[in-house]
């Protein structure tokens, strides 16, 4: 079972009191979009063996919806973000590239 | 024949003499015996049958590892099977019973699959049992279930009491034995707060059997020393009887603790289950002893060395007059030392290394023992008691060279350090060649959140067998992890152990090494489900190469043990047929818990009334006054309907909604979700929530408002109320509240978090209470106040806030049942004198509550759609008919892109229709139309379902809704649904609003 700070609140939460919303950073096509790219924003996901970017939302606490990048083999937790941005830290980024140099996550890397 | 020795067992108070009984023999033990040495101690070898062959099965080991004796323990609410007597406490008064044999353990008729024993090989289930296929269901399944499964299952409720219990530690040490204690010494000192769990009821673990000293003085002395420091330590807590059952995420450990299960007159829970948040973790887990795989390794009196070492020392019981003892390493020959000093005797000790042991046996030979260096077993002799053995050089093919009279073998293959919770959550193992054990990869250990390892492993869980080197290791483990954990370990060494040197083990696979086909047969690796050496080569040959695959072909290590004495054995068998290396093999997954724990414990107090929170409405007293028959809905209860005296539920809901349409009655509606959104933006925000127009929603007015989510399914509907220019008040299913709150909260959040709106759920802030009739509107006036309600004044979909009495109301004009209905909010701590009053103002009207399935059946009658009944998910708004509350002028709303999607316009959707049955019958739940024709499976085709059915009282006949194939274009033709007894039933296809189709009850 996980642990992840909530960067609102500050609280080291478990995951019982958190809940798994889904892959970050998702761009949301609407009525205008092609079919590929509102194919794209419903159901293409990344399925990494390593870093990851989740949201997550501290249900049973503060109610904020938060960012997390991770590692899905070592569950090592890089940092928690704010949910109000396009992409994830540099300070993060970098924390990334320091363990895995040649790591990239979509467009990330 | 074993017995109970005159002197001896350590953990034996042989002043206190109890009594128990097995298969309703009564026995005699003493306190401190575990049910597995009492039933020795009573001669009682055998104690079970195998699962497949039914073969007799006799007590193995000493610990958790034990494979063979399983019992049903006690009976009744106390029934637990499979209980391992190994590790079940002896007390007064137990009674248990053997399992998986009919008629009786001496007598069963499954044995005769032994003798069949050539053709059960691997895999038999999937050989045998495919062909013909009528023969599963007629002849194979009902001889199977008769004669499959070990413990029976349980019949009563369980009467015992268990609980949850939550911790944090620094560091929680897994292991009581020497290097726990030696770690959690170590750690202790450095001020951390530490946890030392210890599965057993005595501390000390191995050492206290295997004897040597510690700074000059016996084990036992040090052990006793260590164990009072550690309990003068306030930072140090200390368990006994509780496992560390697994190890998981960033430091998360379960501990379960067995409070009662050695005392059951004992107050307090039977069982706690420790969730523990650790920062560190230390496993010290110890080692098992491995078997050795000769033919007959299962007969009854064949035992692990260390456990017939351990039923003289700790419980003065032999497993037998005459002990041969055999194995490929030094530790052995401690037994038949141990044996000897009891008197007991040992004829040979077989050795299957050529060069032989080291002091041990300098020492074994000194008593006298006959020592026979690179010899083995041929096969064991007996059937339900070891009567011998046939000596075979280890070198060869089985040529028996002498044969020695026996009642009981010790046999060790060796030692497998236990790696289970350094597995458990990600830790790697290493091969170990000289040891041939896996051991934990220290390099490469589980991770935590940080990055770094947070299981450190001590003692010989970690691969030293030796006590000074475990010591050694435990301390640096206890000093790490504290570290680790933030703390400054003292400086200062390991105390020092001292034990006899000994020579180099050497793997024995198979004994003897070239065992042809015959003796292979009967050699065993896992004794509880059978299999042999045979099989796990057969399935090699037969292509499953795979460890998982052979593992689940063969059925190795699947059962109740889990594989604890099997696994290393049938990994090596398997690469020595692949011709691969072991490791290159590798093992199964290690997956918690260590050892079974209860159910009871996983559950802890979440039972009956604990099992859930239930949420209660302010009006939730009175339903139980009135015996409401409930439902549960969500969290909430919520009257279905409201019998009285003896009246049935269906004549309940007949009363009640016949009462309402004729007159007046009230529903509680005050689990209604209910949201508001608020702030400059509210309208931009609700105009892409719903999939109609929000945004020119007049201050004073209500509008009823579907929501999708970004699939186009619909997910949630509700009426919007709105309070004024910056303000909505969004209503949402009951069940739906909580999840809404938070989607808007998601799309805010996450999407367009520049837009400037609040919201906030304030369900639980309002009863809520339907008046609903052609009298509401008198019995609402009869309460007085400022509110004027007339038509004119309060226009149907509209709101208004005022004084009704002398409560604080807010009513919404809007109907779910499609008569005059106002739905009025007041404060939550004013609703039940709110029902109270509207009770008593309706008293000549006849006023009555109805439940939720009056509120069900009505607003079928009015055609009226149901989240989760017309939708599963899969269905888009267009498919119910609710075009009018797609908003056309919008450009975007949440699920507006997929239903542009080619096959979410498609014409031939199914769609919503009314059904009229021919003969007047309520459809039954979950009927579909059927269509001409089968499908490739041999089915009906069908051509749509049911989606709500009822009996209606005010059209006294069957109603339905339902989805069809071009539904609406095939008004008045008439279909078929399907019935489960194979018949049909006929509907005539009508529009869904079968009551007051023009509205116009609902607008008086």
């Amino acid at each position: 079972m996980l642990t992840l700070q909530c960067p609102y609140c500050g609280v080291w939460a478990e995951e019982t009191e958190l809940h798994a919303e889904g892959e970050a950073h998702l761009k949301r096509f609407g009525p205008d979009s092609s079919d590929e790219e509102f194919e794209t924003y419903m159901f293409m996901r990344e399925n990494p063996k390593g870093v990851h970017f989740e949201r997550w939302r501290h249900s049973n606490g503060c109610g904020k919806f938060f960012h997390a990048a991770r590692s899905t083999t070592t569950l090592e937790v890089f940092g928690t973000y704010s949910a109000q941005t396009y992409e994830p830290p540099q300070e993060i980024k970098d924390k990334i590239s320091a363990k895995y140099p040649n790591w990239s996550w979509r467009d990330f890397s | 024949m074993s017995t109970r020795l005159s002197t001896g067992g350590r953990n034996l108070n042989r002043a206190k003499q109890i009594s128990f009984s097995f298969n309703g023999k009564q026995l005699k033990g003493y306190e401190g015996d575990t049910l597995a040495s009492a039933l020795l101690a009573n001669d009682q070898m055998m104690v079970g049958r195998s699962f497949k062959y039914h073969r007799p099965r006799g007590i193995l080991a000493s610990g958790v590892e034990e494979p063979n004796a399983l019992v049903n323990l006690e009976s009744g609410p106390q029934f637990e099977p499979n209980m391992v007597t190994t590790t079940v406490e002896l007390y007064d008064g137990l009674s248990c019973q053997s399992q998986n044999h009919w008629p009786s353990l001496e007598f069963d008729v499954g044995a005769i699959n032994s003798f069949m024993g050539r053709f059960y090989t691997a895999g038999f289930y999937y050989k045998t049992f495919m062909f013909p296929r009528f023969a599963w269901k007629h002849v194979f399944e009902p001889i199977v279930r008769q004669s499959a499964g070990l413990g029976k299952v349980p019949k009563d409720r369980d009467g015992d009491r268990y609980e949850h219990f939550y911790a944090f530690f620094d560091v929680v040490i897994v292991g009581g034995g020497i290097a726990g204690l030696q770690a959690a010494a170590a750690a202790g000192a450095s001020g951390a707060k530490v946890l030392l769990m210890e599965q057993g009821a005595h501390w000390g673990g191995r050492s206290m059997v295997d004897g040597g000293h510690v700074d000059g003085k016996p084990v036992a002395e040090h052990v006793a020393a260590l164990l009072d420091a550690l309990d003068a330590m306030e930072n140090v807590t200390l368990r006994n009887r509780m496992m560390g059952a697994g190890v998981y995420d960033h430091g998360y450990v379960l501990g379960y603790e067995k409070l009662t299960d050695h005392a059951p007159e004992a107050d307090g829970p039977k069982h706690r289950l420790w969730r523990i948040r650790a920062k560190q973790i230390v496993t010290a887990t110890g080692a098992l002893e491995r078997p050795l795989s000769f033919s007959g390794n299962d007969i009854p009196g064949v035992m692990l060395a260390s456990a017939a070492r351990d039923y003289v020392e700790r419980y003065g019981v032999s497993a037998g007059d005459r002990t041969v003892v055999v194995t490929n390493n030094d530790d052995a020959y401690r037994t038949a030392i141990s044996l000897k000093n009891a008197g007991l005797e040992v004829p040979v000790i077989l050795d299957a290394r050529a060069t032989g042991g080291g002091a041990l046996a300098e020492e074994a030979k000194a008593l006298g023992i006959r020592v026979e260096n690179g010899k083995a077993i041929a096969k064991v002799k007996g059937g339900k008691r070891v009567t011998g053995v046939a000596i075979c050089a280890q070198a060869g093919e089985g040529a028996v060279l002498e044969e020695i009279k026996c009642d009981a073998v010790a046999m060790s293959g060796g030692w497998s350090p236990v790696v289970h919770l350094w597995s458990h959550c990600g830790g790697k193992l290493i091969w170990d060649e000289d040891q041939a054990h896996f051991r934990p990869d220290t390099t490469r250990a589980p991770t935590s959140h940080d990055g770094q390892a947070f299981v450190t492993v001590a003692g010989s869980a970690s691969g030293p067998l030796g006590l000074g080197d475990v010591l050694i290791d435990a301390d640096a483990a206890g000093k790490s992890a504290a570290t680790a954990a933030g703390f400054k370990p003292k400086k200062g060494d390991a105390p020092e152990g001292v034990t006899p040197e000994q020579a180099a083990l050497e793997p024995v696979w198979l004994m003897p090494q070239g065992a042809g086909p015959k003796l292979r047969m009967k050699a065993w690796l896992d004794f509880q489900n059978d299999v042999k050496v045979s099989d796990v080569r057969l399935a090699a040959q037969e292509g499953y190469e795979s460890v998982e695959h052979t593992k689940r072909y063969t059925t190795l290590g699947m059962a109740t043990d889990q594989g604890k004495l099997s696994n290393i054995n049938g990994l090596a068998t398997l690469a020595g047929q692949l011709n691969a290396s072991i490791p290159e093999v590798g093992t199964t997954t290690f997956r918690p818990p260590y050892t079974p724990i209860s159910f009871g414990a996983i559950a802890g107090e979440a039972r009956d009334e604990a099992f859930q929170p239930l949420r209660r409405t302010p009006i939730h007293d009175y339903h139980e006054d009135q015996k409401a028959f409930f439902e549960p809905v969500g969290h909430w209860r919520r009257p279905y309907c409201f019998p009285q005296g003896d009246e049935s539920h269906a004549d309940a809901v007949k009363r009640e909604i016949n009462q309402t349409r004729n007159s007046v009655g009230l529903l509680d509606a005050s689990t209604l979700g209910k949201i508001i959104v608020k702030g400059p933006d509210a309208g931009k925000f609700l105009d892409m929530m719903y999939t109609n127009m929000m945004s020119n929603l007049k201050v004073g007015k209500c509008r009823y408002g579907l929501m999708c989510n970004e699939n186009g399914f619909l997910s949630d509907d509700g009426v919007v109320a709105r309070i004024d220019e910056e303000t909505y008040l969004c209503h949402t299913t009951t069940g739906g509240a909580e999840r809404i709150h938070g989607w808007m909260e998601d799309w805010l959040q996450c999407e367009w978090w520049d837009w400037k709106v609040y919201t906030a759920n304030v369900t639980e802030q309002f009863a809520q209470i339907a008046v609903v009739g052609p009298n509401a509107r008198k019995v609402i006036q009869k309460l007085g106040g400022d509110m004027d309600v007339s038509k004119e004044g309060l226009a149907f979909m509209s709101w208004k806030d005022g004084k009704l009495g002398d409560f604080d109301a807010r009513a919404y004009r809007i109907s779910f049942s499609g008569e005059l209905s106002y739905e009025i909010a007041v404060p939550a701590s004013q609703g039940r004198a709110f029902w109270d009053a509207l009770m008593e103002a309706g008293e000549e009207f006849g006023i009555m509550p109805y439940g939720t399935e009056g509120l069900h059946v009505m607003r079928a009658e009015k055609g009226f759609i149901m989240i989760g009944d017309e939708t599963d998910g899969t269905i888009i708004p267009q498919d119910l008919n609710l075009n009018w509350a797609i908003s056309k002028k919008k450009e975007d709303f949440l699920g507006k892109r997929a239903q542009l999607r080619s096959h979410m316009a498609d014409p031939n959707r199914w769609k919503l229709v009314g059904l009229e049955t021919l003969d007047g019958s309520v459809i039954p739940d979950g009927s579909y139309v059927i269509a001409a024709g089968e499908n490739a499976n041999g089915q009906r085709n069908t051509q749509g379902r049911v989606t709500s059915t009822y009996y209606s009282p005010t059209l006294d006949r069957g109603i339905a809704m339902g989805l069809l194939h071009n539904g609406p274009d095939r008004m008045g033709e008439v279909v078929e649904f399907n019935k489960v007894d194979g018949t049909t039933v006929k509907a005539k296809v009508v529009d869904p609003v079968f009551y007051d189709k023009d509205g116009e009850k609902q607008n008086v």
